[in-house]
């Protein structure tokens, strides 16, 4: 017996891109009123001046069927053309349903394959290089990849160091074949997991259901640990670090991006590369960072179509991933 | 093994690098938090490098007991 397999593309590529956000705007003198904090202090070490929180009626589905279909008419694709559709998220209210399947039918994308990747803030990146695989092998025509998340609901309104960096929102992109080599806009993943540092980002369901973090060790390890994936990354796909544009890493906290930002230039990367800083007025929204940011920075101009975005994602798990892109 | 100067000069340079801090204002009884004004993630990055520079490991608890620029020379001379 033999069995048969599509044959397989030259690769994939990214073609179409959406986000959205709640309308519902919450500064820092907001929060000040609620926790004892300040203005400054949150700027200066995560430099958040204002984020977006959804209302209880909006659902982390609302926001991913939004930001999908911004996808895919930024695609020029009908929902005809897509079979399957995976949601990165970490911040469902519950287990099951999962929040893909809702999202295609609602998008249009009717009886799509349709699953949910964990892998927190590195979700959307772990998310991108399974659709990119799937694109390759043959198995999916298109795909769209959406991170979404709602971490006000898990969130501790009480808790100071936690309450200033997180916020809601979708991004996603449309991944879609690549019939040739010089086509192909979506580099290799570069991806990992550190499960034995797992309770320094945990919510943990038997206990309060609210998000904890040791900040510092976090912070120790995403501006030690994140620059050499971004580096493997960009190796695998055959680059230097001086081809790379754009750095879209994770918006975990500004510090964070700069440092890997400088970690890289130590390395080749280019002084005039450009560096997503859509924390600054979206804060953390772990797996929508960056789609989102990637997004924002193409309707303001700093990204062109053809550029070259070194995507790097990392947060809870703890987990990691990166890969070159394209901007479409 | 470097000698005390010598880690204090090492120290100060990463003090300036991560903090734009004057070497010369590095000396061993300033506090990094009260008198560089410091803070605990500029710490972190500071700690990372005296790290790889002095081969030494400096755990988050301990980062926390480093208050001056002195303790950290005796640390990492304890240490390296
Ligand atoms: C969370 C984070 C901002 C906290 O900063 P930090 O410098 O580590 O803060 P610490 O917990 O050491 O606290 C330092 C001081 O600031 C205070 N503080 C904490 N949150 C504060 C706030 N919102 N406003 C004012 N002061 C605050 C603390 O109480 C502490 O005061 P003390 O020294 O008098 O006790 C920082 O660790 C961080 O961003 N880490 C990375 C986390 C991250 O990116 N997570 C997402 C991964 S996907």
């Amino acid at each position: 017996m033999k069995f048969s397999n599509p044959p397989a593309l030259a690769g994939a590529r990214i073609l179409g891109l959406g986000s959205y956000q709640p309308d519902h705007v919450v500064t820092n003198h907001d929060l000040a009123q609620r926790v004892e904090t300040d203005d400054q202090w949150i700027r200066d070490r995560v430099g958040i001046v204002e984020r977006r929180i959804a209302p209880e009626d909006l659902s982390l589905v609302d926001m991913a069927v939004e930001a999908g279909s911004r996808a895919v008419k930024d695609s020029g694709l009908d929902t005809g053309d897509i079979d399957t559709v995976i949601v990165a998220t970490c911040t469902m209210p519950n287990p099951i349903p999962n929040a893909a399947a809702q999202t295609a039918d609602r998008v249009g994308i009717h009886a799509s394959a349709a699953f949910d990747v964990n892998a927190a803030c590195a979700g959307f990146c772990y998310a991108l290089g399974t659709a990119a695989d799937l694109v390759r092998a043959g198995t999916s025509k298109n795909t769209l990849v959406i991170g979404a998340e709602k971490l006000s609901d898990w969130v501790d309104w009480e808790d100071r160091s936690t309450c200033i960096i997180f916020a809601d929102a979708a991004g996603a992109a449309v991944v879609g074949p690549a019939a040739t080599e010089d086509e192909i806009g979506i580099g290799p993943v570069a991806w990992g997991s550190a499960g034995d540092i797992a309770s320094t980002i945990r919510i943990l369901g038997e206990s309060t259901n609210k998000l904890h973090q040791e900040g510092q060790a976090v912070f120790r390890w995403a501006t030690t640990k994140i620059a050499p994936v971004a580096l493997e990354a960009i190796a695998k796909a055959g680059l230097t670090p001086a081809d790379i544009d754009v750095l879209i890493p994770h918006q975990a906290n500004l510090r964070i991006v700069e440092a890997v930002a400088k970690r890289l230039r130590a390395k080749g990367a280019r002084q005039d590369m450009r560096v997503a800083d859509d924390i600054v007025y979206s804060g953390n929204t772990s797996s929508a960072s960056i789609p989102m940011a990637m997004d924002h920075m193409r309707t303001a101009g700093t990204i062109r179509s053809g550029e070259l975005a070194l995507l790097v994602g990392f947060g809870a798990g703890l987990s990691y991933a990166g890969q070159v892109v394209v901007c479409p | 093994m470097a000698d005390n100067a010598e880690i204090l000069t090492g120290l100060a340079e990463i003090v300036e690098e991560v903090a734009g801090i004057d070497t010369a204002e590095v000396s061993a009884d300033k506090s990094f938090v009260d008198d560089l004004d410091i803070d605990s993630l500029s710490m972190v990055e500071i700690a990372v490098q005296a790290e790889d520079k002095f081969g030494v490991k400096i755990p988050d608890e301990q980062l926390a007991e480093l208050k001056t620029v002195g303790d950290a020379v005796d640390y990492i001379s304890k240490n390296q």
